[in-house]
């Protein structure tokens, strides 16, 4: 049977007619009605209609009837399906079945543009033109596993690349393709990985999503006319497929809130293939409204029998083996509409298995039930055809031993569109007591057991003697010793009854069985364990939250308070803080409802201020495939559950600017963070806040240190990475002044945007920089262009220009002493932040590494060593200077009445390396507070210690553990130009 | 170069001995390269006419720092390969020498000088058995000058128990762990019955090189981090009777009584890094010297992380400074980049401590040397040699200073 699905749940009434085939036959045509009844069967029609002893009729594929008084046609074959369930088979709605596999190629050096030389996008990742339908092909090994499994419809579709293409509805049946298809076009799809894709952007997640983004953005042009201008297949498919259930492929949890948030700007509504760790942010992902595809491939029990071993598996490892069973629970309590699909099991035989294990973690059955056939239905917009069983559905049903969420409960048969597939025969039932008379001899027979595996006994007045037997198609075998007798019998069923012809020890003699009572199983003792996980906590971390620090009314007394304004460091000073703000700094404050901190002997300073960060980042920190990546924002990867977020907290770190790496001139926008661990990335955001960019001079733009094969991309030298400045500065002017007349058609280029926007004044660049002659380059263009650069970063020959960047009006985020570590560094001093501080430059130091953030006060302090600066001008450099280079000083950088309650308590001088930071506070939060941190590590301890317990009674209980193994965060400095897209 | 025959006399100062006391108000005499002196003040025998008197009260006097399996002079810019002269090809390289690259005139050399750390260990790196090092005092005109102490020490890379998978973004055990250990056992053995014998007629240079390995002549570095990696080390030494050092050890702290009861000293690599995994102590890189010492096992400290460890190395005393917070007293802190750093080395003799008899090694600070605040060298001496603390930086910062009219403060 087909159908052609033309538009999103639409239902086609018209049923073909039957059987018109454009193939010819070998032979006589063989056509039937596949007229069927089903009788006296529990029918679970759908998750509020179950019948008992009922009858469900079939015919051509379809459900012609259902019910207890449903009349059984005279033409249709009669089944007794007595004590047998039938229910809707399984839509899996993230398949790739039938699909051919795409190599993965490699390539050598750089390349630049898609090597597909037709009409289509100019990315290789960009292939919505790949219709699944066109290259579908019915495998029946595969179809097998999911017909095995209780699947009868899936949705198929090519899982390489970003935009994928379309999705088909299919039957995994073994008739030919054209008659296994339901639906040709029914999805379109999109991923953040780029899968087969060769060419080199993108190479970040970032990438990915503004990739993406780009995309649809030409595609809206395409439509509008901008195909006047260009054919491109690839953007003629988006619009074509505009109609079509878009399915986004997100590997983690944040991933889901990224497509979403893709989805809002362009006003689609993503159905989400989630990768099974959505518990992890539940209320967030509810919040998206997003229905949710999610896998049950639960991590295996790792062999953590050995101390030392199981101590590379962090805590979130250990939490999530224990809490992704109960996943979909948590989707379901948060009334999230999802599904499951089979994708990521090895072997499928396991999926009904790992659904029940969801039941067992608090789904309940009609959810689970659910989420195997009418939700995915739904999903698909096809719940007018298949999910359910009710008169007019596709003929996709399971006829299976007994509730389908019972352990022992076995999938008999897999009806696929209306032809039946046996699973597993079910097994004659024969259990019961008979009257044996075997020669002269009476006992009595007891088949116990299951019904597929009999065992027998015989009974001889009080006595039992134990038996061997077995029952086949073949008759019934049975032997037993009595007397010093052996007795081997051998015979049929007969009704109800054995009866046959065997031999007592070497005299032949008959023997009959004669049925007298029906075996009585005894009921199985209820399971009483109840299953016991741990909680989540925010992050999903070590040192995570179960409820995020409240903000409160805290005064700090008695402190030194180094205020960063013209009062200086005031001793023995109280400091008042309220929702969220510094309400007052004085002496003798008194404050009700006000939680007091003794800081006598202590130092407050404002919150330190990184102005340099690459920490909290997914999937890479450069796009640097191309000489501009101005339309990537790190602010689309920030990774919140990064331990290095906490770790930075506990030296004092509140704010941290999260920027692209250095790897070509124009590099990304950038994203300014608070600190507020245990936060989603949206909420980590500063707000506020206008927005930055990443700029790169220097040996790492053109690549001097990436080894012999890249000297293709252009620019190679610095005179190059001038002309990429003055090209897209000209293209930007250019842009802007053609979106002022409305009557132009232009195409949204999120690269200019980003560059027209500096021109504009309301975007600001920081720019990595070393020598000399490119940091007065840079001015100059600037000069040309008329706009300021904001800040030099690295600047490590600053001290050299400081009077050319005072007059520009630059500013300067140093590192404090690195050096000699390339060439262009082979020049820089430690006195360069000195210099151009007292060159009147507006100076800060950063740290572009996630170890030294967390002790950037010892960073200042180095200007007091090789400089003289004074303590407080030190101070200032990792706090209200950054504070001004990031425009945020009417809000952060010192302590002042009415800015954020973004501060630190230190045990000593926070310029001494002898001082720790004992409380980090953020908008009044206590986000770090050192005193708690045994307690800490011990509760993580402890968590620990009860799942390892779990998991070890796991494998004493013979479950196969695979060796311990984890995947770590990266931790990215500039340099870091891997690719972390590759792949599925 | 010729020693200086004129004593100095060192007056007044706070004297950080290098073994965990501190003399306060003490005298110090650097005669014939050598401590003639080192004390409480007293009067002594010094022909003030001729003497060089040097003013210290209220200073701070330090045996010279040193920095252990460093890059030092061998390596000049990190991404310039024509600088760097580090890894050797091969897998087995006892007979590789790390003085013989040893460059005198590197501009890296007096930025580590003037921040207290006057010798330094450079080592070659690669393969499993790197080579030897030899101990450099931070000044001389050549490498045959400025060696202290030659051939020394023996370096080796433990194999790795765990290990990262760049393709997959994993870290999991190291299927091939037994299997390398095995090799390196087999080389040890082979090796050892070689040296078993004298004047071989056909010469083996790589085993002629484990001679000294083999007699603890030499103390074997061997580099690893995980506890396990440690048990295995410490096994394999006692196998072959080996004096050992644990460099990295960032797990030494779960093997404590193993290390203690075969006495065996720890190298720390750094105190500025973070936790290996994302469960541990947010501070273990500060705390896990403080569990050795408190174990009693000699823990050194050394600055050999993220490819820098040459330039870096001038934060050595920052570095030891930064464990004081968390429990350890400052002389202590001071105790690990000196005294113990010296016994690791093996040249605890001569070098490590303000002590009469040892070489006329050390520095003088305006304050504490450990705090970068305090840490301002007025005088360097190596071997007697009175160096000026100053170094081509400062030089350069003069001239810009200049540029601009900025009056220096200092």
């Amino acid at each position: 049977m087909k159908q052609f699905l033309c538009a999103v749940a639409v239902f086609c009434a018209t049923l073909p007619l039957s059987a018109q085939s454009t193939w010819p036959e070998n032979g006589v045509f063989d056509e039937r009605s596949g007229a069927y009844a089903f009788t006296h069967a529990t029918i679970v029609v759908d998750t509020s209609t179950t019948y008992t002893d009922a009858t469900m009729v079939i015919r051509d594929g379809i459900i012609v009837s259902v019910g207890t008084n449903a009349t059984i046609p005279a033409d249709a074959v009669v089944v007794d399906l007595q004590g047998k369930y039938v229910y809707p088979s399984f839509i899996d709605a993230d398949a790739d079945y039938g699909l051919p596999k795409k190599e993965n190629p490699s390539q050598k050096g750089p390349q630049l543009l898609n090597n597909n030389e037709q009409a289509v996008s100019w990315n290789q990742a960009i292939t919505p033109e790949f219709q699944a339908y066109t290259q579908f092909s019915p495998d029946d090994e595969q179809a097998k596993q999911f017909r095995q499994s209780g699947i009868g419809l899936v949705l198929t579709h090519r899982h390489d690349g970003i935009m994928r293409g379309t999705g088909a509805l299919v039957f995994v049946h073994d008739l030919p393709a054209r008659d296994a298809i339901l639906s040709e076009r029914v999805s379109t799809h999109y991923a953040l990985r780029k899968g087969s894709s060769t060419q080199d952007y993108p190479s970040s997640q970032m990438g990915s999503i503004a990739l993406i983004r780009q995309t649809l953005y030409d595609a809206d042009w395409y439509a509008k006319g901008g195909s006047a201008e260009e054919t491109n297949i690839s953007l003629e498919a988006i619009v074509s497929g505009r109609q079509l259930i878009p399915i986004f492929d997100a590997k983690d949890k944040l991933e889901v809130l990224r497509a979403d948030q893709i989805g809002n700007e362009f006003n689609i509504p993503f159905v989400i293939k989630g990768s099974g760790n959505e518990y992890q942010r539940v209320q967030e992902i509810a919040a998206t409204g997003a229905s949710l595809i999610i896998p049950v491939n639960y991590p295996k029990t790792p062999d953590i029998t050995d101390p030392y071993d199981a101590q590379l598996l962090p805590l979130a490892d250990l939490k999530e083996w224990e809490m992704a069973p109960a996943n979909a629970a948590y989707l379901a309590d948060a009334h999230i509409r999802f599904c499951f699909t089979s994708n990521g099991l090895e072997d499928k035989s396991q999926y009904l298995p790992a659904v029940r294990k969801a039941v067992q973690y608090g789904l309940s059955e009609k959810e689970a039930l659910a989420a195997l056939t009418i939700t995915p239905a739904g999903i698909l917009g096809i719940q007018n055809q298949a999910g359910s069983l009710q008169k007019g559905r596709i003929a996709n049903f399971l006829i299976t031993s007994g509730n389908l969420f019972n352990k022992e409960t076995v999938l008999y048969e897999n009806w696929v569109d209306g032809h039946r597939y046996i699973l597993k025969n079910a097994p004659e039932e024969h259990r019961g007591l008979y009257a044996l008379q075997v020669g002269n001899s009476t006992y009595g027979l007891l088949i116990k057991g299951s019904a597929a595996a009999p065992v027998f006994q015989i009974l001889k007045n009080t006595d039992t003697l134990s038996a061997n037997g077995s029952i086949t198609d073949q008759g019934i075998s049975l032997q037993f010793t009595d007397n010093a007798m052996l007795y081997r019998l051998s015979g049929w069923k007969s009704d109800k009854n054995f009866a046959g012809r065997g031999q007592m020890n070497e005299n032949w003699i008959e023997w009959s069985a004669t049925f007298a009572n029906v075996y009585m199983e005894k009921p199985a003792q209820a399971t009483t364990d109840s299953i016991h996980i741990g909680e989540v906590v925010y992050p999903f971390s070590s040192f995570g939250w179960t409820t995020p620090p409240q903000q409160q009314n805290i005064l700090i007394t008695n402190a030194t308070v180094w205020t960063n304004e013209k009062a200086g460091v005031l001793k023995n000073t109280d400091v008042l803080i309220g929702n969220g703000k510094i309400l007052q700094v004085g002496k003798n404050i008194s404050a009700k409802n006000a939680l007091v901190i003794d800081g006598t002997g202590k130092h407050v300073t404002a919150g330190i201020i990184d102005e340099h960060s690459h920490i909290a980042v997914t999937d890479g920190v450069n796009e640097g495939t191309q000489s501009s990546s101005a339309e990537v924002r790190m602010g689309d990867v920030i990774d919140c559950d990064d331990i290095n977020i906490y770790r930075q907290l506990s030296g004092g770190v509140t704010t941290a600017h999260i920027l692209h790496g250095s790897a070509n001139p124009v590099g990304g926008q950038t994203q300014l963070i608070k600190l507020r661990w245990g936060l989603t990335p949206e909420e980590m955001k500063f707000e506020g806040w206008p927005g930055f960019i990443k700029f790169a001079l220097g040996e790492n733009v053109k690549q001097s240190n990436w080894g012999d094969e890249s000297v293709i991309r252009f620019p190679q030298t610095r005179m190059g990475v001038e002309q990429v400045y003055a090209d897209i500065f000209t293209r930007a002017q250019e842009y802007a002044l053609a979106k002022k007349d409305p009557k132009n058609l232009v195409r949204t280029d999120l690269e200019l945007e980003a560059i027209a926007e500096i021109l504009e004044g309301k975007r600001f660049i920081t720019c990595h920089s070393y020598v000399q002659s490119e940091i007065n380059m840079l001015m100059n263009l600037a000069d040309t262009f008329g706009f300021t650069v904001n800040t030099f970063t690295h600047i490590l020959e600053g001290y050299k220009v400081a009077d050319k960047m005072k007059m520009h009006g630059a500013g300067a985020s140093s590192f404090s002493d690195w050096w000699a570590y390339k060439f262009e560094v082979y020049d820089a001093i430690p006195q360069n932040a000195g210099l151009l501080h007292d060159a009147g430059v507006i100076t800060a130091l950063n740290s572009d590494d996630a170890e030294m953030a967390r002790r950037l006060n010892q960073e200042a302090a180095k200007t007091i060593k090789y400089s003289g600066i004074s303590e407080e001008e030190a101070l200032k450099m990792v706090t209200l200077n950054p504070a001004k280079l990031l425009h945020i000083d009417d809000r952060t950088g010192s302590i002042k009445e009415g800015k954020d309650a973004d501060i630190v308590l230190w045990s000593d001088n926070p310029l001494s390396i002898y001082a720790m930071a004992e409380k980090t506070i953020i908008d009044g939060r206590i986000y770090f507070d050192r005193s708690q941190q045994s307690a800490l590590l011990e509760a993580d301890a402890i968590e620990r210690d009860r799942i390892i317990k779990k998991m070890m009674a796991d494998k004493v209980n013979g479950a196969v553990t695979i060796p311990v193994s984890t995947t770590p965060k990266r931790e990215y400095d500039c340099e870091d130009v891997g690719d972390f897209v590759k792949g599925e | 170069m010729h020693a200086q025959q004129v004593p100095y006399v060192i007056t007044g100062g706070t004297l950080h001995i290098g073994d965990g006391t501190i003399i306060e108000n003490g005298l110090l005499i650097v005669h014939n390269q050598i401590i003639e002196y080192a004390g409480p003040m007293k009067e002594t025998s010094y022909d003030a006419n001729t003497a060089s008197i040097i003013d210290a009260t209220g200073k701070h006097v330090y045996p010279g720092l040193i920095g252990l399996t460093s890059e030092l002079g061998l390596k000049e810019i990190s991404a310039v390969r024509a600088t760097n002269d580090i890894y050797e090809v091969g897998v087995f390289n006892p007979n590789i020498r790390s003085l013989i690259a040893y460059n005198t005139d590197s501009k890296v050399i007096p930025t580590v000088r003037s921040n207290g750390v006057l010798l330094a260990q450079p080592v070659p790196n690669g393969g499993i058995i790197s080579g030897q090092s030899s101990v450099m005092k931070l000044s001389g005109w050549n490498w045959e000058d400025a060696v202290v102490a030659t051939d020394g020490n023996m370096h080796m890379h433990w194999p790795d128990v765990y290990r990262y998978n760049w393709g997959t973004g994993t870290y999991s055990i190291n299927p091939d762990y037994t299997k390398e250990v095995e090799e390196i056992k087999a080389f040890f053995a082979e090796a050892k019955a070689y040296c078993a014998i004298q004047n071989h007629t056909e010469k083996n240079l790589r085993f002629e090189a484990m001679h000294k390995v083999l007699n603890t002549e030499q103390k074997l570095y061997i580099q690893t981090n995980a506890a396990k990696g440690i048990i295995g080390a410490v096994d394999f030494a006692q196998t072959f009777g080996l004096q050992i050092v644990i460099v990295g050890g960032r797990q030494s702290y779960q093997v404590l009584d193993l290390l203690k009861q075969h006495q065996i000293p720890v190298l720390l690599e750094c105190t500025h890094e973070l936790p290996a995994f994302d469960g541990d102590p947010i501070d273990l890189p500060y705390t896990l010297p403080i569990l050795l010492q408190k174990a009693g096992i000699v823990c050194g400290l050394t600055i050999n992380n993220e490819d820098a460890s040459y330039w870096n190395l001038r934060n050595l005393p920052f570095q030891a400074g930064a464990v004081v917070p968390y429990g350890m007293n400052k002389e202590d802190a001071l105790r690990m980049v000196t005294l113990n750093n010296a016994k690791i080395a093996g040249i605890d003799n001569r070098f490590g401590t303000l002590t009469t008899g040892k070489s006329a090694t050390l520095f003088i600070s305006e304050g504490d040397a450990l705090d970068m605040r305090t840490n301002q060298l007025s005088y360097i001496f190596i071997e007697g040699e009175r160096i000026k603390p100053e170094n081509w930086q400062d030089e350069q910062e003069r001239k810009y200073q200049l540029k601009y009219g900025i009056t220096p403060r200092n």
